[in-house]
């Protein structure tokens, strides 16, 4: 499938829809702050970002996104690990995981603006409480995923708890850890997008929110063209991690669609 | 017989020569409560001496696994009591070899790292037991796979691993599980020579649990007749037949006379269910 023909068609694909796209909103008409042409989106884009202006918002948002997964994911592994090795902590825990699981987490957002301010602090809170869920379900299951023969063989070699937990179970647990890590990443960009809707100073939902106040079409499109390549970049960056440390996965390729089990936003 | 006195040297310290490595009395397991309980086994006694090699036999259900995961000191026996060189299991012991039916490998260490899985559990010696791994990998025709990962090999082939595992640290006793049972039909017999070469070689005493009786006859020094529901020890089967033993004995008339006689216990079995 992968051959250099199909990456090439692939390509001509896009800038057929791409040329399709300008193509009609001249056709037609259509006003700017409507439907913006392509020429006019990059043309948006090159200002932003001459003026920095983008850049500097986009960082802060980058930066929003990584520390709220980083959080998000401790929490979601710690509490996903003790679920799945302690009975007592799932009976007492589980049904106040299940409630607020339900519960969709945006909705949280003002009132976490409220308790951490407008500033740095609410955003990673609210991208850690997106980006927590789906990692925590993982390692549950990840962890309850260990082969009970293999189990059997690790008690035959009289091998400790501890010893069954980082050598078996943990290892077992990889494929699920690493497609939660995938969800998780993706979750706590969007966790940052939505705290910069809510109450903000900085960051690229902030400058969607006044692009849109001064009617500036072209100029939000410029900034989901930011996002969507922030996206693919973080997510291929877990998505190289997982190669190189699921080699032996030979679910791997289709873990995405397979093992991935994320939770609602 | 002529290499017995190395055997006993290799297998177990001089003093204790004389006695059976492995002793079982009276042993019973039962599941569930006393009244609705299921019993499993029933006063299974046995002895098995050093270097032996003892093949249990049985239809499913004939509790053979439970017998053996007391023997690996997974579960615990309701009465009696199973003795290895004279001290009880009562838990899992770092001087027991175990293959199960399955290669249960672990995909994400080498074949070596697979190998040495015993010695990373116990803290045994890595550097010292990795050259026994190497020599005990070369003699199961595995030389230059040690850096392979389980997913590269046959089916066989995973099993050969799992058995060099299984005497990486040198145990009492070796405890199999229908180490075969999941080949296909060819390549199981090519196990049961290569087994025997191997325990030719390293004289193991060893259960193996089969419910195949050709496979029981061909391998096994004396082979365990048991009956299900609850497993009982219904013969002792002792194989004169000479070593090392060809594929080719299993045409001969004391092979079926062998197998006649285990085969004696289970039809007379159907009979009674009928």
């Amino acid at each position: 499938m992968n051959t250099y023909r199909n990456a090439a068609l692939r390509v001509l694909l896009m800038l057929a829809a791409v040329g399709l796209w300008e193509l009609c909103v001249r056709a037609f008409a259509v006003p700017v702050y409507v439907l913006p042409a392509p020429s006019s989106i990059v043309r948006a884009f090159y200002v932003g970002v001459s003026r920095l202006i983008y850049v500097q918002n986009a960082w802060i948002t980058l930066e929003e996104t990584l520390l709220g997964f980083a959080a998000g994911a401790s929490l979601g592994f710690m509490l996903g690990t003790a679920i799945a090795l302690s009975r007592r902590f799932e009976y007492f825990l589980y049904p106040s995981i299940v409630m607020f699981q339900a519960l969709p987490k945006v909705a949280l957002a003002p009132l976490i603006i409220l308790w951490f301010g407008v500033g740095l602090p609410s955003k990673i809170v609210t991208a850690a409480l997106i980006a927590f869920f789906p990692l925590m379900v993982n390692t549950v299951v990840g962890l309850r995923s260990a082969d009970e023969d293999r189990v059997n063989l690790m008690r035959s070699l009289d091998a400790s708890e501890a010893q069954i937990f980082w050598m078996l179970r943990l290892p077992s647990a990889l494929p699920f850890l690493m497609a939660g890590l995938e969800v998780a990443m993706i979750f706590a960009l969007i966790g940052a997008i939505v705290a910069e809707f809510v109450s903000a100073t900085a960051g690229l939902g902030v400058l969607i929110n006044s692009l849109n106040f001064s009617g500036d079409t072209a100029g939000i499109f410029s900034i989901l063209l930011i996002l969507a390549v922030m996206g693919l970049l973080l997510n291929s960056a877990i998505a190289s991690v997982r190669r190189r440390v699921l080699f032996w996965d030979a679910s791997q390729k289709s873990v995405t669609e397979g093992t991935r089990r994320g939770g609602t936003l | 017989m002529s290499s017995l006195p190395a055997t006993v040297r290799e297998v177990m310290p001089a003093s204790a020569a004389a006695d059976p490595v492995i002793s079982v009395k009276g042993l019973t397991k039962s599941y569930g409560g006393q009244a609705g309980g299921v019993r499993a086994l029933e006063a299974i006694d046995f002895e098995i001496g050093a270097g032996e090699f003892v093949a249990i036999v049985g239809p499913s259900g004939c509790g053979k696994t439970t017998l053996l995961k007391i023997l690996a000191g997974l579960i615990p026996a309701s009465e009696g009591s199973a003795l290895l060189r004279g001290t009880p299991i009562l838990r899992p012991r770092r001087d027991i070899g175990m293959v199960f039916q399955a290669p249960v490998l672990f995909p994400w260490r080498t074949v070596l790292d697979n190998v040495l899985l015993p010695a990373d559990v116990q803290r045994l010696d890595r550097q010292r037991l990795r050259a026994t791994a190497l020599d005990l990998l070369c003699l199961v025709g595995l030389e230059g796979f040690e850096g392979r990962y389980p997913w590269e090999l046959s089916g066989g082939m995973q099993q050969r691993v799992a058995i060099v595992r299984a005497l990486i640290h040198d145990p009492a006793m070796l405890l199999m599980d229908e180490p075969f049972g999941a080949l296909d039909a060819m390549t199981r017999e090519q196990m049961n020579l290569e087994l025997q070469r191997i325990w030719l070689e390293r004289r193991k005493t060893v259960v193996f649990i089969t419910h195949s009786i050709p496979e029981a006859v061909f391998l096994a020094d004396r082979v365990l007749v048991m009956t299900p529901r609850p497993g009982r020890i219904a013969e002792t089967i002792a194989v004169e037949l000479p070593r090392p033993r060809s594929l080719d004995v299993m045409s001969t008339p004391p092979f079926g006379g062998y197998a006649l006689r285990v085969r004696h216990h289970f039809s007379a079995l159907g009979a009674l269910d009928a």
